[in-house]
């Protein structure tokens, strides 16, 4: 009794939607035979040549030909185009490689309702989630995904200023040869060890600094026989009620050495004042005294929240045992706030590494060093991709940069995930 | 009162002088005659309105065409706004409400994705809006800001999830389509969460720096981030006063959302923790 499963799967590897139409949902497979027509029209008709430009990335440049008596310049193959409409094309080929299989197991399930005599659902069930998805999963897939695969695309190229840049020249790919100039070749291989290892150290101190930071402003303010807490509380966060540009652009004017009223001040205690962003060490210290300004009250508002949480009665029933001050903090207070504080100890350890703003605004990496190809001492890895895209036009080196900082974060990514409760539990409230 | 109670109080102050101290002095020197960043008392010897003035004037001998960024900004912020709104609002409820197949690894997807910051896709972006001469235009921001926006859906699925069910289980009974069920029961409903949204997108927008100065290459098309950034890496420190009061006029729009938006500060910030 398995015929209508049967038939409508081999009916549907025939031709997409033939299945559907036997088994009598009429307009799916009216749909679904046409998205199939499009798909193969479009194949047969332009996709394929756009994936073969994906993999040739154009065999002439812009170049002289003889026509007639003089050369005249012709404009060659833009490596570039092809590969933006080689992967448009392999994305559209997987779609519709997707949907093919699906409607395959589309045919089946209903062919089986039916083989069993249970009632077929009509289209409308279905389809209303996946209506309200279209526009994010467009949207998602051109802005997010898409990018993601032609920068790790970039990476494999030799796309770079002054001798690869279309239309002038074509675009090769080159293999494995981007990494190994990152980490074996002079000058890059220096930068990258040099931005790297700043990186690392920034994230963690900039990590630790705001937390317990954080943590220590909460508890201050929270302590029994202070008044005004919410007062404080709200004094406490403009910093971050301010937007994050203005303040570090007004820092970066403050901290300027010779007419900024930092060491202005220093002056009028008679000192000489420090060169805070002009020299490597202090510029370190800037940005990162800087950026605890910055972090401090997000983390401060959040520990407060988890103070409120814990129970009365926990220090209702240290006090009975005679507890001392200390005692309650270091058993109740401080095991509560840690615990319930660290995923976000990671998520704030994978935005520290990619903090963009507060270098860029405030140092805009420098001061610049003679050691760094085209990067300056504070850079991180994420300013010295900003500036090789933008300035220097190394899309190459910064696209590797960005696969390495990638893996850096999936790597993170997962952890969090897998400490994520809540997604594994979500179905409990209802 | 104890010594520690009072060393408390000590600290206290200092932090909020900290605090304060940039905020308040970028205003005093909005305030303050000549245009030099030096000045020997905080506290202005002359008041004038000029800076304020001065910004929206246009001038020959420099390019701080302010009133046109500012317009900028708040083309950008609001379609952003809209747009990121509704995307973020259609796949919260999407994942929130219905369980089709293929739900649980998309939603894996969303959250991965979630956690990419957008600009190491920047690259990317950049390279082919260049290749396809599409930099330098609002609208082009406007798709970068608010095509990713469904990624951040966590929040407000979140808040759908706490919606009981029988509500819609009823109006289903009643014979209410889905389409119908989410216009008129769902989004009623979710006004706290379409405010805390849409105010985020929108601050987002306003603010952001990074995107705004890798597409937008000509001063007429700068938003305010960019233009002040402009003045500080261009002028240094000849034009302060004018950009303390540009400044001023930036930030007060956002903090006053901020603090209209306080109440859901903690709300958003946890949810990542215990939400998911």
């Amino acid at each position: 009794m398995k015929q209508n499963s049967v038939a409508a799967g081999w009916l549907s590897v025939l031709c997409a939607g033939l299945g559907q139409w036997y088994n009598k949902q009429y307009s799916k497979g009216l749909l679904f035979v046409l998205i199939h027509a499009t798909g193969v029209y479009l194949i047969s008709t332009t996709l394929l040549t756009k994936i073969k430009g994906l993999i040739t990335l154009g065999d002439q440049g812009q170049h002289l030909e003889k026509v007639g008596k003089i050369f005249k310049n012709v404009p060659g193959d833009h490596s570039i185009f092809m590969m933006i409409y080689g992967v448009l094309s392999v994305i559209i080929v997987a779609l519709y490689i997707v949907f093919y299989i699906l409607n395959i197991r589309d045919a089946v399930a209903v062919g089986r309702k039916r083989d069993s005599g249970s009632a077929v659902k009509g289209l409308n069930n279905d389809i209303f989630p996946w209506a309200l998805l279209a526009l994010p999963i467009i949207g998602v897939l051109f802005f997010t995904i898409m990018p993601i695969v032609f920068t790790s695309l970039l990476a494999f190229t030799n796309y770079a200023s002054p001798n690869h840049i279309p239309p002038k020249n074509l675009v090769d790919w080159v293999g494995f040869d981007t990494f190994h100039k990152l980490f074996n070749m002079n000058v890059w291989a220096d930068t990258f060890t040099g931005v790297l290892t700043w990186t690392i150290i920034w994230a963690v101190l900039a990590t630790v600094t705001c937390y317990f930071g954080g943590i220590l402003v909460a508890l201050l303010i929270n302590q029994q026989g202070i008044k005004l807490k919410g007062f404080w509380r709200m004094l406490f966060i403009i910093p971050y009620a301010i937007p994050q540009f203005v303040s570090l652009l007004i820092m970066r004017n403050m901290l300027n050495e010779k007419f900024g009223p930092i060491n202005q001040y220093f002056r009028y205690f008679g000192l000489e004042g420090l060169p805070w962003l002009n020299d490597p060490f202090w510029a370190k210290v800037s940005v990162i005294v800087v950026n605890m300004w910055i972090g401090i009250p997000v983390s401060m508002v959040l520990v407060m929240g988890i103070l409120t949480t814990i129970p009365k009665d926990l220090y209702e029933a240290a006090d009975v045992d005679g507890a001392s001050a200390w005692m309650k903090f270091r058993n109740i207070t401080m095991p509560y706030v840690l615990f319930a504080t660290a995923p976000i100890l990671i998520t704030q350890f994978a935005g520290n590494i990619n903090s963009f703003n507060v270098i860029f605004l405030l140092t805009s990496g420098n001061p610049a060093t003679m050691k760094y190809n085209n990067a300056g001492q504070t850079d991180l890895l994420v300013t010295w991709l900003y500036k090789l895209t933008l300035d220097f036009n190394q899309y190459n080196i910064a696209a590797t940069v960005a696969i390495l900082l990638f893996l850096i974060i999936a790597v993170m990514s997962v952890l969090l995930y897998s400490r994520t409760r809540s997604f594994k539990e979500e179905d409990m409230i209802q | 009162m104890k010594p520690r109670i009072l060393f408390s109080y000590l600290l206290l102050i200092l932090i909020a002088i900290a605090c304060i101290y940039p905020a308040l002095w970028t205003i005093l020197s909005s305030f303050r005659e000549g245009n030099s960043l030096f000045s020997d008392t905080i506290i202005p010897k002359k008041w004038t309105l000029d800076h304020y003035r001065d910004l929206f004037v246009e001038r020959t001998d420099r390019a701080i065409p302010y009133a046109t960024w500012y317009l900028n900004t708040l083309k950008v912020a609001v379609a952003s706004m809209v747009l990121g709104t509704l995307i973020q609002l259609l796949t919260a409820y999407a994942f929130s409400r219905f369980r089709f197949k293929g739900r649980k690894s998309m939603l894996m997807i969303v959250l991965i994705l979630g956690m990419f910051p957008g600009f190491l896709s920047l690259i990317a972006i950049f390279t082919i809006l260049n290749t396809l001469n599409l930099l330098d235009s609002l609208w082009a921001l406007i798709l970068v800001y608010s095509a990713g926006a469904a990624l951040g859906m966590f929040v407000a699925k979140g808040f759908f999830d706490t919606i009981p069910r029988s509500l819609e289980e009823a109006a289903r009974i009643d014979g209410a389509s889905h389409m119908k069920i989410f216009v008129s029961i769902i989004l009623p409903l979710s006004r706290p969460i379409i405010t805390y949204i849409s105010l985020t997108t929108f601050a987002g927008a306003w603010v952001d720096f990074i995107f705004a100065r890798a597409i937008l290459r000509t001063p007429e098309n700068w938003t305010l981030a960019v233009g002040l950034w402009n003045i500080i890496d261009a002028y240094n420190s000849t034009e302060f006063t004018l950009f303390a009061a540009g400044c001023v006029l930036v930030a007060i729009p956002i903090t006053l959302l901020f603090m209209y938006t306080q109440r859901f500060l903690v709300d958003g910030l946890t949810a990542g923790a215990s939400k998911g």
